[in-house]
């Protein structure tokens, strides 16, 4: 019987009994919803189209039934027959165009996403989310302690960023960083070791949260702005080597304020320096509102003089293609560029701001459900064929698992040796003695 | 290049305008009265000059960047002659932007290259003072060895002549309380040579405290000190005048101050053992308590203000260690007055400590 019924992967699902009986009965209908869960069963395409036996029936009741009851709120439903060899490799997707600021172009609307790309994506905002989420755990619990600034929400700026630049650019950003820090090369269990205070953390558990470096990443800052002018030296460095590297340089809403910024927009636009400045505009600077602390809330036009984009920061595909613009602008030798991105972040400025007082809790819903980069991208992906719901379930599994498995390394793995103590004070230097807290105390520097 | 006429010269290099000014140049040019084969008269200014052009033309990542630096051959023309010869990659004339300049050196010794960032007075690098702490000096123990940053912060500090108080300040003890910065002051034009280029060696962040009115005095250079691999160890204080009944012991300006005074004692059977510290952070107690437990005695002297500065750090190390049972009486600090560096001629002479003030610590803490 298997080998002649259909192979259908059923997509279900939210409302009313009238719309399941038409997915099941009906035709094909394409639609997008967010929250999309699978609840079917596959099977094989075949000819003759034969009605559904009394046995797949009962089961696309029950699958139906259990819908209904799922409390997410969605549109309607959709039924593809597809096998992963039927899988859309990519599709054309229409995006937000970006308002410019002395520029006569603007990144193209029209964008292509391959299914690979989507799947990557996808693993890697969903990897963040959850590393986030695990380290708001592992804060409640006192296992992570001191300052922890989370960016569940802003997944998309990090991955788009990300997928515009190469390995060899570099990459500077506020305290706000684990992100940036594992989509610039570092691991799971480095960064979740280091926020624990470990060995095994990627500074040796000596940064903690807003200090985390690796390769052609300058971290991780705790000085609000001060990354600024930092970035613009490491592109001055790029230039300098000649090597056709630039630099991306983060600041929030909140810095973008700092004197030392428009400084920096000055030298760099008159060396010309291969830098993107980015503002991540997640509309308040801690617990103050963009209308509160600005008297000009375009980001993207402060720099003046340096040509400037407002992107939607929740799309990744959005910031990919802003990034992939301003990376050209910058390599093309016509010096900086400024790109504001609108985001917006679910937890408070840290994690000892709730997040609510300057805020309503329907804001951040709405946000939530409404423009939540994962959820966004994944409806892409399954109402353009691009995934299967079960394929995209494997991946949070796995994800799972990895922050899992991270975080039992991070909270098991053992603190730092005092024997560590003032190591690398200096690089490159013979080993000098340390005064401790009384003069006995005679420790040791090894660099 | 034969010196006959080196007495001349640094007279006329050195403006000073205390009591006792061209008195005392004339005494300390003396110093090296005999004269040494191949050794020349070099300024300050000049031994900086070719400290910072042999260590760009050695390495092409280093480069020079700051106010005036370029075009105008620096503003006490220290750089002079070098943008003509490497240009304006290497040669950096910035706006008036410290913080954001300050940034961006530091930040481009964090992607591979090895800035000397001049400062127009260490006054103005106040407005930096933050990338220096907290972007240079941290950063390579924040990220655990991982992020090195190589960069030399230099200029003048301290007082100079007239300038009044908020271009007068010295900030030796401050840079000096920092981990992760090493901290150089140079006095004679070796010195200068010496440790700038040890400084732009280093793969660390040094801050190099110079003083403007040193730049102009002619000092001898040994054959040594003229060729281009001389540097001098960060961290060893040089012991300028041997002596067996105190020990003097300072930094930059005031060096010459005590070996003025020192000559002047020397008259009255008082032998004084002249320290120059060199590097003010990692201060090199060894040296001082090896001096102090020969002669017994110690004074410090500094331009800077007395609270929390590198006398009151040398008294509390000197304390802690082996030289405090050789001590025949407390340390005396010799400092600047405990205030903001007024204009008058009258009343800024009186706020520094002049050779007469150093004679008179010396005998009071030998009770003569």
């Amino acid at each position: 019987m298997c080998d002649r019924a259909t192979f259908i992967t059923i997509i279900i699902i939210k409302r009313g009994a009238v719309a399941g009986f038409r997915a099941v009965f009906g035709g094909r209908e394409e639609e997008e919803g967010p929250d999309v869960e699978s609840q079917g069963r596959t099977e094989r395409r075949s000819d003759t189209g034969q009605g559904a036996t009394s046995e797949k029936m009962l089961t696309n009741i029950s699958n139906l039934l259990r819908a209904c009851a799922h409390r997410h709120v969605s549109t309607e439903t959709v039924v593809s027959a597809r096998t992963y060899a039927d899988f859309t490799t990519q599709a054309t997707f229409e995006i937000k165009k970006c308002d410019v600021h002395k520029l006569d172009e603007a990144p193209a609307t029209q964008v292509v996403m391959t299914r690979d790309e989507g799947l990557q994506y996808y693993r890697v905002m969903q990897l963040m989310r959850r590393m986030e989420l695990k380290a708001d755990q592992l804060y409640k619990q006192k296992i992570i302690r001191g300052f922890c600034h989370l960016y569940d929400g802003q997944e998309a700026c990090a991955v788009g960023i990300e997928a515009a630049i190469n390995p060899t650019d570099h990459l500077i950003t506020s305290y706000r960083a684990h992100g940036y820090t594992y989509t610039r090369g570092g691991t799971v269990k480095e960064i979740l070791a280091e926020l624990t205070g470990r060995r095994g953390g990627i500074a040796k558990g000596k940064g903690g949260s807003m200090h985390m470096y690796c390769k052609n990443f300058y971290g991780g800052n705790g000085i609000v702005g001060a990354q600024v002018p930092l970035g613009a030296g490491v592109a001055l460095a790029c230039k300098y080597q000649g090597k056709n590297e630039l630099c991306v340089c983060l600041y929030g809403d909140g810095a973008a304020n700092q004197g030392q910024i428009f400084e920096t927009y000055n030298m760099a636009a008159l060396w010309k320096l291969p830098v993107i400045f980015i503002c991540e505009n997640n509309r308040y600077g801690m617990g103050t509102s963009v209308e509160r602390a600005a008297a000009s809330t375009d980001y993207y036009k402060r720099g003046e003089f340096i040509p400037g984009l407002r992107v939607d920061g929740m799309d990744v595909l959005c910031v990919r293609e802003a990034t992939r613009f301003a990376a050209d602008h910058c390599r093309s030798g016509k010096g900086p560029i400024i790109m504001e991105l609108q985001t917006y972040r679910y937890h408070g400025h840290s994690m000892s701001d709730p997040g609510i007082s300057y805020r309503t809790r329907e804001e951040v819903q709405e946000v939530r459900s409404k423009s939540d980069p994962i959820s966004n991208l994944k409806d892409r992906m399954l109402s353009n064929n691009m995934a299967s719901v079960e394929e995209l379930k494997e991946i949070d599994v796995d994800v799972r698992k990895e922050i899992e498995d991270a975080a039992q390394f991070a909270t098991t793995d053992p603190e730092p040796p005092l024997e560590e103590l003032c190591n690398h004070i200096f690089s490159n230097n013979p080993e000098v003695a340390v005064r401790g807290t009384n003069p006995w105390s005679k420790l040791k520097s090894v660099s | 290049m034969k010196l006959l006429s080196w007495t001349f010269s640094g007279v006329r290099s050195f403006p000073r305008c205390t009591e006792g000014g061209q008195k005392s140049v004339n005494l300390f040019l003396l110093y090296r009265s005999t004269y040494k084969e191949n050794q020349i008269l070099v300024t300050v200014r000049d031994a900086i000059n070719q400290a910072i052009d042999e260590e760009m033309t050695r390495d092409e990542r280093v480069y020079l960047l700051g106010e005036e630096v370029a075009q105008y051959d620096g503003a006490y023309k220290v750089s002079r002659g070098l943008w003509k010869k490497y240009g304006d990659k290497r040669i950096m004339d910035t706006p008036i932007s410290e913080m954001g300049f300050t940034g961006i050196a530091v930040g481009s010794a964090m992607a591979g290259l090895r800035p000397i960032c001049e400062f127009m007075t260490f006054n103005f690098a106040m407005q930096a003072i933050d990338h220096i702490i907290n972007s240079a000096a941290k950063t390579c123990y924040m990220s655990a060895g991982l992020q090195p940053v190589p960069i030399v912060f230099r200029g003048p500090n301290g007082a100079a002549m007239g300038v009044a108080a908020q271009h007068s300040q010295c900030f030796a003890s401050w840079y000096a309380h920092c981990p992760g910065l090493k901290v150089v002051s140079p006095w004679s034009s070796e010195d200068a040579k010496g440790l700038l280029k040890a400084a732009v060696r280093d793969d660390n962040p040094v801050v190099v405290l110079e003083n403007e009115l040193l730049y102009g005095v002619s000092f001898e250079m040994s054959e040594e000190s003229q060729s281009k691999d001389f540097v001098l160890p960060i961290g060893k204080a040089k012991v300028e005048r041997q002596g067996s009944h105190i020990t003097l012991v300072s930094f930059s300006r005031d060096v010459g101050n005590c070996m003025d005074a020192a000559a002047v004692l020397a008259k009255e059977g008082i032998d004084c053992e002249v320290i120059n510290l060199r590097t003010i952070r990692p201060l090199d107690v060894e040296c001082i308590q090896t001096s102090v437990m020969k002669t017994n005695h110690l004074v410090t002297v500094e331009g800077g203000w007395p609270q929390s500065g590198v006398g009151a750090e040398i008294c509390a190390k000197i304390m802690e260690g082996p030289a405090f049972n050789y001590l025949d009486s407390p340390v005396t600090r010799v400092t600047g007055v405990d205030i903001p560096m007024p204009y008058a001629k009258i009343l800024e002479e009186h706020t520094m400590p002049q050779i007469k003030d150093i004679i008179f610590a010396v005998k009071k803490t030998l009770n003569v």
